[in-house]
């Protein structure tokens, strides 16, 4: 009896989110277009960065650096003045400022060890911090291959064989588009959940629930498993036709492991977007809760930028999140490969989170109802 | 001011009037004179039209065909209508449904006389004399919310009043209203209309009783007036006695069809025996608050039982308490002898309970809604659908089985919610205002059904209504009274009890005694009487600073009533900065890797220790092997794993090639890089090292020096280049998105035709409600950076004025923008997506935050170019990490500039200042 009751009960939630034409439309959108297009966006490290050049030598040697930078990686060299170069960046026109003083190709091949000076604008983020190895790496090449020509010279015979595992190319559409899915997971099962809940309460038909023969277990248990059915089909979805199919990227590891882990993570959020939804008083409301809880917890989850860096304090916070757990073992079985036997500490920690979120949103929502 | 519309006869004329909500037509071809100086009563069941019509003479809706006249002048012609404004009030339909909720009841009359420029000694004189005119006065300084609905009504009418109308539009303003108020409203209109003579009053209604007391009236069905006229006019044309009659008689022949009247059939006497429903001592407090007060009655097996008494008296709390959807504070509830006990569901499938309003599952069609519930009762699999069709037989749905219930019209829907309520055929059914909104003829249908069921089926009904005709067909009625019952027996004994002709006055007659402590309602209504026009503040100027100001203290006082809307704006971005800062972080720091050495010598271990010297490395154990790397690395305990071949030191030693693997984890590209760049520069460091030991000097120093400055930001710490990228992006995100809500709040909750129908001008609308939110973001912008420089220790390094000027305009610009938005938005949903597209993503990928504007191309870079952001993210950086000042920026203050008119300009081209 109890079990037909939270059947029937999901059965109507389904029927419901049917006829949220708007709501599906969002879902599909979420697990596809959104997946695609973030992987495909996910922009090359450097692109098109304004670099300028003061040319002070005016020799062969500095006019082979300054051809070195082209599109699409670099934007074609502005050769300016001195006084010019400081203006320039205060005004945030370029990025890079490379500076080659009087005589450098005398002195270089006099062996006198010149030096070159580069400016980086360090506000620039990302085109700065990793532009800055691209720029030393072209003008050494080219002032090396313009004194290979000119002298020999001893090196030591260690070469470095750098091999990038699991993703030999870096290519960052894989993992972006893994860690889009995962942000879609999260989303759209606080989401639907949620507003579900209050939905019901704002047409008043929660009210009609209570005076039937039903548990307020029933009632929450129907909507997870709805709600948890329809993102876990999305995810299924997305993993085999788009990130396999469309996108082409390799999954080396279990689908089903995988599939058992975004189940473990779907409960646990569906859990937390019922209790946000019992601690909203409005849609609205709701609305707003959502994005200051869905914020942290996709930015320091570890799915946009490493763990290691955050500071210890909030590393230990969001080992409280299922979706850092759900993070690691997501990118441990579809990238590396990882089995049952790698990856059981983050399910056992899944386990444990969503049980311990379902039996708090339990109370909250049995007190909800009161 | 022009009084020529007193004196005319009409004061509003209609002529071929239509009107249509897409495929719906509401209007046909109306054709209609409204007499003045008088009491016009609109009269007709619901979705007549009386609404739409209402709404065109006060000027809230467009015209969409036809002419309206009103005052002499055509509501079309917007100059006619600015200076109608001041002579019109308009009470929209539903309880307080144009006031502000969390707002005082002081504070709402205020807001309106503001609106209408009286100045201050002025404007605190006439809500004085109106509060107090309307007993409202003792509640002053209590939020909207928590008034009655009959309050509600009275502080609408204050509203209406206070700048002293010419001609006064009430919609439904009794509806759901208990008979006491409802006197006491209809009171309050006559004096006022007897001291303010000449003031025309327009009043839709669905109370025929009302209807009879007013000068002229007009009856509507379908679109369509069916007739107008005086009251006697009408029923003499009909040659009836009551209006109900007269109105039925005027209906077309097919909809008068299935009308008859309700003839209740005797109850048995043997009947009463064991009882159905029995409350003991009842008692429900919340907090310090007296819900329901020692509540005791006992309902008999098949008898219909009202309940009727004024809105807020604990009607409803006593029936839920009944259905257990509450726990009594004290006493017992009791059903078939059994108390009720929340967590015993068995007793709930005797129960069918129908709330108030009607909840229904919109999503599911009618055949689907009653089998949930049937299901959901535990009804056997294999009878569900036999019961379905005799339900639908019994209560006419058989028809409809397949609609959705939002398509119904109202009298279907509250059949279908009986019907739901009914499904599992209980013994006794608990309805709470089941026909509050409800037009006559379908009431009547309710009502047969309701007496079928007791008669036929011995079902109890316990039923709660303000319709007094409908408390004259109870078997008895208990009469309820702040959480008291003040007596409970048939209508016949009460009336008799009280020597009264009617239920209606035998009930007033109890609650004016039970109300002893409360105000006389003989309140000094004279004092209303103005000097026609003087109060008006007579500003028709096309900007007033006092309408402006208006809506600016409105809105704040409603943000600091609203608590997570006020947390939100303020903690809300610190929290989001605190997370962005940490969360989007290019620094990458202790970064673990193990080594496969091979080789196992002094040279091998030097190489190794070059990266467990460095502080962005931490060494784990040593590898044992391949299958130790492949496990450690797909588990993700190393990020790099190094691998130094056998041989490793005599063949350097001897100058042979040799090479050193490197593995590293590319699951995470980004990382992987700037794993890639480190290993690579402590290789080519430690090749240099072992050169200058094995050659000397001369190699060790290169062929050139590549000196590498990090401008702005030397320690390359991820935190000075982010915080003062992130703080553009939350001042634009946040205050956007609070602007758009406060104008799109007020379309969803109906408080917009405040806006619709007073003299308030679009340009003070709009920056009235963008000034508290440019407040609450200058405020956020000082957090922020005191957070930035305080909490991320990020230096600032150039003009704090600079930043704090360049701030506000952005700030305007932010605002303004989520104005613009809000003039297309309809729900509060759709909004908040819409504000998180055009704000979120243009601000974190198109505005210069990661990659420079002048990097971006095609569609992107244009984006870039117009985006506010980019400018003001120019000037946060210039002024926190290069040192400048306004001189060196004041280049990026021009696009800010510009935008502020263009965006605001937009807004009110496109805002509507009616409603189409």
């Amino acid at each position: 009896m109890r079990l037909a009751n939270i059947f029937h009960l999901g059965v109507k939630e389904l029927r419901g989110l049917a006829r949220n034409a708007m709501l599906l439309v969002l879902v599909v959108y979420a697990f596809s277009v959104a997946i695609y297009v973030g992987s495909k966006a996910m922009p090359e490290t450097l692109n098109r960065a304004p670099i300028a050049i003061v040319d002070e030598d005016q020799s062969a040697v500095s006019s082979r650096i300054a051809g070195a930078f082209y599109l699409p990686y670099f934007m074609p060299p502005r050769l300016i003045a001195q006084p010019e170069m400081d203006l320039r960046m205060d005004a945030g026109l370029d990025t890079f400022a490379l500076d080659i003083p009087p005589n450098f190709q005398r002195d270089l091949l006099a062996g006198r060890s010149p030096t070159l000076q580069l400016n980086i604008d360090a506000t620039r983020m990302s085109q700065a911090f990793t532009g800055g190895g691209y720029v030393q790496s072209i003008v050494t090449g080219e002032v090396e291959e313009f004194l290979a020509r000119h002298r020999t010279e001893k090196r030591l015979p260690v070469e470095l064989d750098l091999r990038a595992r699991f993703n030999p190319e870096l290519n960052k559409g894989w993992f972006g588009a893994i860690n889009e899915m995962i942000e879609a997971i999260t989303m759209l099962s606080v989401i639907l959940t949620g507003a579900a809940l209050i939905r019901e309460r704002e047409h008043g038909t929660i009210e009609h629930l209570l005076v039937m023969p039903v548990t307020a277990f029933e009632i929450m248990v129907g909507k997870l498993w709805s709600m948890g059915l329809v993102v876990l089909a999305a995810t299924a979805f997305c993993l085999f036709v788009v990130v396999r199919g469309l996108l082409a990227v390799p999954v080396e590891g279990s689908p089903v492991l995988f599939m058992f882990g975004a189940g473990l993570d779907i409960l646990a959020m569906t859990c937390l977007g019922l209790f946000l939804a019992t601690v909203a008083g409005s849609m609205p409301q709701f609305a707003l809760l959502v994005m200051m809880v869905l914020m942290p917890l996709q930015l320091l989850s570890g799915g946009v930028t490493p763990r290691e860096n955050m500071p210890e304090i909030i590393q230990a916070i969001m080992y409280a999140a299922p979706n850092t757990h759900f993070v690691i073992l997501a990118q441990a079985v579809l990238f590396r490969g990882a089995g049952l036997a790698m990856v059981w500490p983050q399910l056992v920690a899944l386990v444990a989170i969503a049980g311990m979120l379902f039996a708090f949103s339990l109370q909250r929502f049995r007190r909800f109802l009161r | 001011m022009n009084h020529g519309a007193a004196a005319a006869a009409q004061v509003a004329r209609l002529e071929g009037v239509s009107l249509s909500y897409g495929k719906t037509s509401a209007l046909e071809a109306v054709t209609l004179d409204i007499p003045s100086g008088c009491m016009v009563g609109l009269i007709g069941p619901d979705g007549v039209g009386k609404s739409s019509l209402l709404s065109l003479i006060a000027g809230a809706r467009t015209i969409q065909a036809g002419h309206v006249e009103v005052l002499s002048g055509d509501m079309a012609n917007a100059a006619h209508r600015r200076g109608a404004y001041p002579r019109i009030a308009y009470m929209p339909q539903g309880l307080g449904r144009n006031l502000y909720p969390t707002l005082s009841v002081f504070d709402n009359v205020d807001f309106f006389g503001r609106l209408f420029g009286h100045q201050t000694g002025e404007r605190e004189r006439r809500i004085r004399e109106l509060l107090e005119s309307t007993g409202l006065a003792p509640f002053a300084s209590r939020p909207v919310a928590n008034l009655s609905g009959g309050m509600k009504q009275k502080l609408g009418l204050c509203c209406a009043l206070i700048h002293d109308p010419d001609l006064l539009i009430l919609d439904e303003p009794t509806t759901g209203i208990d008979p006491l108020s409802r006197r006491q409203f209809w009171q309050l209109i006559w004096r006022i209309r007897s001291s303010r003579e000449g003031m025309s009053v327009v009043v839709a209604t669905a109370y025929m009783e009302e209807a009879a007391r007013f000068d002229w009236l007009v009856a509507m069905d379908g679109g369509r007036v069916l007739a107008s006229g005086t009251p006697a006019e009408l029923l003499e044309r009909t040659g009836t006695v009551e209006l109900d009659a007269a109105f039925i008689a005027l209906l077309p022949a097919a909809k008068r069809e299935g009308y008859r009247k309700i003839v209740i059939p005797p109850r048995p006497t043997d009947a009463d025996g064991e009882a159905a429903i029995e409350a003991e001592h009842l008692t429900k407090r919340f907090g310090d608050f007296t819900a329901v007060d020692d509540a005791s009655f006992r309902i008999g097996r098949g008898e219909i039982f009202g309940f009727i008494g004024s809105n807020g008296c604990g009607k409803t709390t006593t029936m839920k308490m009944l259905t257990g959807l509450l726990d009594a504070s004290d006493g017992r509830a009791m059903l078939f002898g059994r108390e009720v006990d929340p967590r015993h569901v068995e007793v709930r499938r005797r129960v069918g309970y129908m709330s108030q309003g009607f909840s229904l599952y919109s999503e599911l069609t009618v055949r689907q809604n009653l089998e949930l519930h049937a299901r959901l009762f535990g009804l056997p699999a294999d009878s569900i659908g036999a019961r379905i069709d005799e339900v639908a037989r019994q209560f006419e749905l058989t028809g409809i089985l397949d609609a959705w219930p939002e398509a119904l019209p109202l009298g279907n829907r509250q059949r279908l919610s009986l019907a739901v309520a009914m499904i599992h055929a209980p013994d006794v059914l608990i309805l709470d205002e089941p026909t509050s909104g409800v037009d006559p003829v379908a009431r009547d249908g309710f009502w047969r059904i309701l007496v079928d069921l007791s008669r036929r089926l011995n079902v109890t009904v316990f039923v709660s209504t303000h319709f007094m005709n409908e408390a004259e067909r109870c078997d008895r009625i208990a009469l309820m009274h702040a959480g008291k019952v003040l007596v409970c027996d048939t209508p016949v004994a009460i009336m008799a009890s009280r020597g009264m002709p009617t239920l209606e006055a035998a009930f007033v007659d109890y609650l004016e005694d039970a109300a002893t402590g409360g105000q006389p309602p003989d309140m000094a209504a004279e004092s209303l009487a103005q000097p026609p026009g003087a109060s008006r503040g007579g500003t028709r100027h096309l900007f007033d600073l006092r309408r402006m100001y208006a809506y600016t203290r409105r809105e704040t006082l409603e943000l600091l009533r609203d608590p997570i809307r006020a947390t939100l704006a303020t903690v809300g971005s610190l929290i989001l900065m605190f997370v962005i800062g940490y969360g989007i972080n290019m620094d990458v720091e202790n970064l673990t890797f193990a080594i496969l050495d091979h080789d196992d010598t002094a040279i091998s271990r030097d190489y190794a220790l070059q990266l467990s010297g460095s502080r962005f490395f931490t060494e784990k154990p040593p590898l044992a092997g391949y299958a130790d790397m492949d496990r450690r690395m797909a588990s993700g305990e190393i990020a790099l794993a190094l691998e130094i071949p056998p041989g490793f030191a005599r063949d350097l030693a001897r100058g042979r090639e040799i090479s050193v693997g490197a593995w590293i984890d590319g699951a995470m590209p980004a990382r992987a890089e700037t794993v890639r760049g480190y290993v690579e520069g402590m290789h080519a460091g430690w090749l240099a090292q072992k050169a200058r030991e094995l050659y000397g000097d001369a190699a060790a120093q290169g062929d050139f020096q590549l000196e590498v400055r990090y401008r702005y930001n030397p320690n390359v710490r991820s935190l000075d280049a982010m915080a003062p990228a992130v703080i553009p992006m939350l001042l634009l995100m946040i205050p956007s998105m609070l602007a758009v809500l406060s104008v799109v709040r007020e379309k969803e909750l109906g408080s917009i035709v405040n806006f619709y129908v007073t003299p308030v001008t679009r340009m003070e609308f709009l920056l009235g409600k963008q000034i508290p939110y440019v407040g609450i973001a200058m405020l956020n912008f000082l957090l922020l950076t005191a957070f930035a420089v305080f909490v991320f220790r990020v230096p600032l390094t150039g003009s704090l004025a600079t930043l704090t000027a360049a701030a506000f305009l952005y700030v305007v610009v932010a605002t303004a923008m989520g104005l613009f938005l809000s003039t297309f938005m309809r729900s509060q949903i759709a909004a908040i997506f819409g504000t998180v597209l055009i704000t979120m993503i243009p601000a974190a990928q198109y505005s210069g935050m990661i990659d420079p504007v002048s990097s971006l191309q095609g569609v992107g870079a244009f984006i870039g170019q117009i985006y506010p952001a980019t400018y003001f993210m120019a000037i946060s950086r210039g002024v926190f990490s290069k040192a400048l000042g306004f001189d060196d920026l004041s280049g990026a203050f021009v696009p800010l500039l510009i935008a502020i008119p263009v965006l605001i300009g937009l807004s009110a081209a496109f805002l509507r200042k009616q409603e189409r």
